[in-house]
């Protein structure tokens, strides 16, 4: 029976177009269908794969059945096998002259073979006879072919005919020719330079298909250089004018709409043409309006329409009512119950708010609907609107939420998109320090993995340097909370590296620092790290520095150190590591455990982690050295280029590692770093990187000090961080002005905007009317929404928007302000006015390089401890430990997937309402503003 | 500008795959693997785009609709309508409705030529060439209307009788 169906099913296809298969290829694509495992569509296609084999080498086969193979070929190379055997047949076939096998062949040459393959120089010329056939058809499947097989050196045997096809009498063939000429233009734009002025020729073709066709390579153009394209600006308007007065013929008509796609490129290339232009963007103001009006938002492509009409209002200078459409349109969009719609109303808002924040609120609650949609593309959009509109004023609110999300997916490439935007807007707004290192520790507990490395380098750099130097107090308390924390979560199971290695490094250096924690007690903490994670030798290489650091710590200040049994079998232990690495820190250790209180001063000074370091270049220290052996009879050291001089040969190879840095070390010096304070005594160890390391790694030293270098802006921004922080906002003056402003004739404009809760409003006026929404989601849309007053935010683009805005919420906060005289909690490293900010201006690794450099010109004397005895001013930073981990980690071959705890982390809901209530005050906890204050009293 | 062109059935079969830059056969199989894990994951009633830079690289973004067994599957960068591609979809369906008329997954996979006959009509070299359905099924018959007569005093006959055989 089911054959049965099935023959007359191949009747009726016989019958529809003549693409009759034999019943062995209807029997293969059964069989393939009702294959159970992917191992059994496997072992079918394959034993297809033998018949095909054996049949493709009969002699003499009939053309019809050697076009069934091939499509029996196309098949099996749709599902993922092989075919290579039969790509000869298939090229064969091209050169057939009955009109099916041709275009059989062509499609099975454009599915088979890339542009460079080399069986394309078989095709151009079958390709070259095909486009000057009689019959259009060839022509066309010459074309289509030519779009996939012409690479940039055969463009030249096919261009003159192709732009000789750009006046075919047929339409079909000129807008083909379009195409493929664009093509050309993509893969090779000078190849076709001299033709482009064919486009615009074609724009004013009779037939609107060609014309439409014509915009595809025009968009490419005028985003390429816009310029040269200005004086198009209204042959473009009038066309969108004439498309849309129904002036093209019927058949172009889609669902009742115009031509839509037309009008949608059209859109699009006058978005291109029209941004930062006044005079194009008057021109197009009329023509958008009417779009808006005539636009039929019950359709699918209408709105598809309504879409890029905001999209283009976005982008070029718009005038006030435009913007008024185009922010109905989106409340429409967001209104709907499509998801799609809500999607594109998303994305729509997130344009418009670039140029008008204040839009953002009408549609509070429609955006955390979307926030809490099971459709993860809405609510990735929906993040990207939020990261968007994130200020210093939400920003806590905004990363929380996506911290949350982050900790709820397994998609790894959007985890770290989404792990990298947290980290980026706690850098740039962050309120206060212990909330940004509290991020930083979900962020790193949760994705440390999959975090860049300069993240936890930047963490432990901004925790060692503290935000002020006049305030060590601050610093102290920063680094008090991060190491209690820290202490909190290193029990947990299984933390990622890289924040394990952040972890031992902070405990290391201020672990014991205020004395809250015993050394016994931090140096045990930190040996249960190194026996947890026993297999990663960098995470173990940090807690031994960090042990080491302890143990100096207590020496220094004249405690007697008992070192733990497990440390002392932690050393034993690691003296016989394989590591190199660690075997030396151990025994660096063990050495340094022996030393009395000055020498280990000396070695490892308390909180010099980010003191400069002075590179004696000249070795100075070691003249009498020196002198001494001259005088015993040693030979002077002849310096490197007087020996060169010498050899001629060897004169290029300064210039050739000068030439290609990335691939060997680097031998000549950097320039000085210019001192910035005292001299510095030594105070650390130098774990000089081991040989180990080199090997290990995939890059090359001076690969990563370069890229490190030249990444720079990637790191933290903290000088202007702190101006954030630290600083009451600036628009002080400006706020408080418009508060009043705002509170004449703010309310109207909000009571008529539908959605009713706008947080600007006192909160009593809204909730009566509105019972019916969820407080909780309320709260949430105040804080996301409602603090926009204190946009002192980088990323501002609004310019005049911003301080019309004012202090909204202000005013509503006064009553409640007197009831309960709740403090804003202390920010305790709110430092006032911004220092001077003398953050290290100079790169730690610059000065690494000069270390190894300096040592390895002194011919040999690497030996590190030799340096210490000697008391060499040589130092070091924590950048050698996080450069050693960059190597080393670069190095690792298996980063470990972290499982998500979902049941950790914060209670969102008390964290919401938290930071609810402090908005409700009208404080914001950001900026303690004297104006307010004067405000508020009166 | 289109990236690739898929259809799926519901058990992640892949039906036709078009890839408009050229992709190695593995790397094919690798992306229609993908995104059919994807999509299979999407629950019912939520929008037709996915952001799928993990698989395609940046700037790539994907629209899919589900037919009974099919998934039809878009890809395309930026400088296309979400809203529009997913219309593209809707007049491809169209028209292979009109083409087969009813059209079922059969149909698509026993007429691979001609299926690939109506996108290239649609779809040419990653950019949109004609959206009326119409316009479409006009050129799509005049080429299998010279294709029945270049071959069909050979053709039809002898597959007629091959099937009477059986």
């Amino acid at each position: 029976m089911e054959q049965l169906k099935t023959i007359g099913r191949e009747l009726a296809m016989g019958s529809q177009g003549g693409f009759g298969q034999s019943k062995e290829f209807l029997d293969l694509v059964k069989s393939i269908g009702e294959a159970r495992s992917k191992a059994e569509e496997d072992r079918i296609v394959l034993s297809e794969i033998d018949i095909l084999k054996r049949r493709l080498l009969e002699p003499d086969i009939p053309k019809r059945k050697m076009k069934e193979y091939i499509i029996r070929l196309v098949y099996i190379e749709m599902l993922g096998h092989d075919a290579s055997f039969g790509y000869i047949h298939a090229v064969k076939m091209t050169h057939d002259d009955n009109l099916l096998l041709k275009r059989t062949g062509y499609l099975a040459v454009t599915l088979f073979l890339n542009e460079d393959h080399d069986l394309i120089i078989l095709i151009v010329n079958t390709i070259q006879k095909d486009l000057r056939s009689d019959n259009f058809l060839v022509v066309c499947a010459a074309l289509n072919a030519i779009c996939r097989l012409i690479n940039e050196e055969t463009i030249p045997a096919v261009l003159p005919q192709v732009v000789e096809l750009l006046n075919h009498q047929k339409e079909a063939v000129r807008k083909k020719a379009i195409m493929a000429l664009h093509r050309f233009h993509r893969k090779s734009p000078s190849s076709v330079s001299h033709l482009i002025t064919n486009f615009r020729k074609r724009l004013c073709d009779n037939d609107p298909g060609v014309m439409g066709a014509t915009l595809c390579p025009l968009f490419d153009l005028i985003s390429e250089d816009v310029s040269s394209y200005k004086d198009l600006v209204s042959s473009f308007v009038s066309i969108l004018k004439q498309v849309t007065e129904r002036r093209l013929p019927k058949s172009y008509d889609y669902h009742q709409m115009p031509a839509p796609f037309i009008q949608i490129k059209l859109l699009k290339i006058m978005a291109l043409l029209g941004s930062g232009d006044k005079n194009a963007s008057e021109i197009m103001s009329m023509v958008l309006g009417d779009l808006f009006r005539k636009c039929d938002s019950s359709t699918n492509i209408g709105n598809a329409i309504l879409y890029e009409c905001i999209r283009c209002i976005s982008c070029i200078l718009p005038n006030p009512k435009l913007l008024e459409a185009a922010a109905d349109a989106i409340s429409k969009f967001l209104k709907s119950d499509s998801h799609n719609l809500k999607y594109m109303g998303i994305d729509g808002l997130g344009r418009l708010i670039k140029i008008s924040p204040d839009i953002a609120e009408q549609h509070q609650l429609a955006v955390i609907d979307c926030l809490e949609d099971p459709d993860d593309t809405l609510k990735r959009k929906t993040f990207e609107l939020l990261y968007k509109m994130t200020k210093s004023s939400n920003v806590e609110v905004i990363v929380d939420r996506m911290i949350d999300y982050m900790i709820s997916i397994n998609d790894n490439h959007y985890k770290t998109e989404i792990a990298s935007r947290c980290v980026e807007l706690a850098e740039q707004f962050a309120p206060s320090n212990q909330w940004f290192i509290q991020i930083m520790n979900k962020v790193f507990e949760h994705a440390g993995d999959l975090v860049n490395i300069k993240v936890a380098h930047n963490l432990m750099r901004l925790i060692a340097e503290g935000f002020g130097e006049d305030d060590d107090d601050a610093d102290s308390k920063l680094r008090l909370s991060a190491v209690e924390s820290y202490l909190q979560l290193i029990s947990e199971p299984k933390l990622p590296s890289l924040f394990l290695q952040v972890i031992s490094w902070v405990l290391g250096e201020y672990g014991t620092a205020d004395g809250k924690y015993s050394a016994s007690y931090i140096s045990g903490k930190l040996c249960d790290v190194a026996d947890a994670y026993s297999s990663d030798e960098t995470v173990k290489g940090y807690a031994v520095s960090a042990l080491m650091k302890i143990y100096a710590f207590e020496i220094a200040s004249g405690r007697k150190v008992d070192v733990l049994p497990e440390c002392q079998s932690l050393i034993e232990e690691l003296l016989a590591s394989h590591s190199t690495d660690l075997q030396q820190r151990a025994y660096e250790l063990q050495a340094l455990l022996a030393l009395d209180a000055r020498a280990v001063e000396g070695i490892l000074p308390l909180d010099a982690s980010c003191e400069d370091i002075e590179v004696d270049k000249d070795l100075s220290f070691l003249n009498g050295y020196i002198q001494q052996a001259i005088e015993s009879g040693a030979q002077p050291y002849i310096s490197e280029r007087e020996r060169s001089g010498m050899f001629e040969t060897t004169d290029y190879h300064p210039q050739d590692h000068h030439e290609v840095p990335s691939h060997a070390l680097r031998f000549e010096a950097y320039e000085l770093p210019k001192p910035s304070g005292p001299p510095q005594a030594s105070n650390e160890l130098v774990p000089v990187p081991e040989p180990s390391y080199y090997s290990e790694s995939h890059q090359p030293i001076s690969t990563s000090l370069v890229s490190e270098r030249e990444s720079s802006e990637i790191k933290l921004r903290l000088d202007g961080v702190k101006q954030k922080w630290g600083r009451p906002s600036y628009q002080s003056t400006t706020s408080s002005s418009s508060t009043t402003q705002q509170a004449a004739n703010g309310t109207p404009t909000y009571s008529d905007a539908g959605v009713g809760s706008s947080s600007s409003k006192p909160r009593s006026s809204y909730e009566p009317k509105k019972p019916e929404i969820d407080p909780e989601k309320q709260r949430l849309a105040a804080s996301l929404f409602g603090g926009s007053s204190s946009r002192t935010d980088k990323k501002s683009t609004s310019g005049g928007h911003k301080p019309a805005k004012g202090t909204v919420n202000k005013p509503a906060a006064v009553p409640k302000e007197n009831q309960t005289p709740v403090q804003p909690p202390p920010d305790l490293l709110d430092l006032g006015e911004p220092t001077a900010t003398t953050v290290t201006a100079m790169d730690p690794f610059k000065e690494l390089e000069g270390l190894l450099d300096s040592s390895s010109q002194d011919g040999g004397s690497s030996d590190v401890m030799g340096l210490y005895s000697d008391a060499a001013p040589v130092t070091t930073t924590t950048s050698v430990d996080s450069l050693l981990s960059e190597l080393s980690d670069s190095s690792k071959g298996n980063p470990r997937t972290y499982q998500s705890q979902t049941s950790k982390g914060p209670n969102t809901k008390e964290a919401l309402e938290k930071d609810a209530l402090v908005r409700q005050m009208g404080v914001n906890p950001t900026s303690q503003n004297p104006t307010l204050f004067k405000d508020l009293l009166g | 500008m289109i990236k690739a062109v898929m259809m799926m059935n519901t058990q992640g079969k892949p039906r036709l795959a078009k890839f408009y830059d050229y992709m190695p056969v593995e790397k094919q199989q690798e992306l229609i693997r993908g995104v059919f894990s994807v999509l299979c994951s999407r629950p019912e009633n939520v929008s037709n785009f996915l952001e799928i830079e993990s698989l395609f690289g940046p700037d790539s973004r994907l629209v899919y609709k589900h037919y009974a067994t099919l998934y039809f599957v878009l890809v395309f960068d930026g400088s296309e309508n979400e809203l529009a591609m997913l219309d593209l979809i809707q007049v491809l369906v169209e028209t292979l409705d009109k083409c087969f008329s009813n059209v079922c997954e059969l149909d698509i996979v026993f007429n691979y030529s001609k299926m690939h006959a109506v996108l290239d009509e649609i779809v040419f070299g990653g950019q949109v060439l004609e959206t009326s359905s119409a316009e479409v099924m006009k050129a799509v018959e005049e080429i299998s209307k010279l294709e029945a007569a270049s071959n069909s005093i050979s053709l039809v006959p002898k597959s007629v009788s091959g099937w009477r055989g059986r």
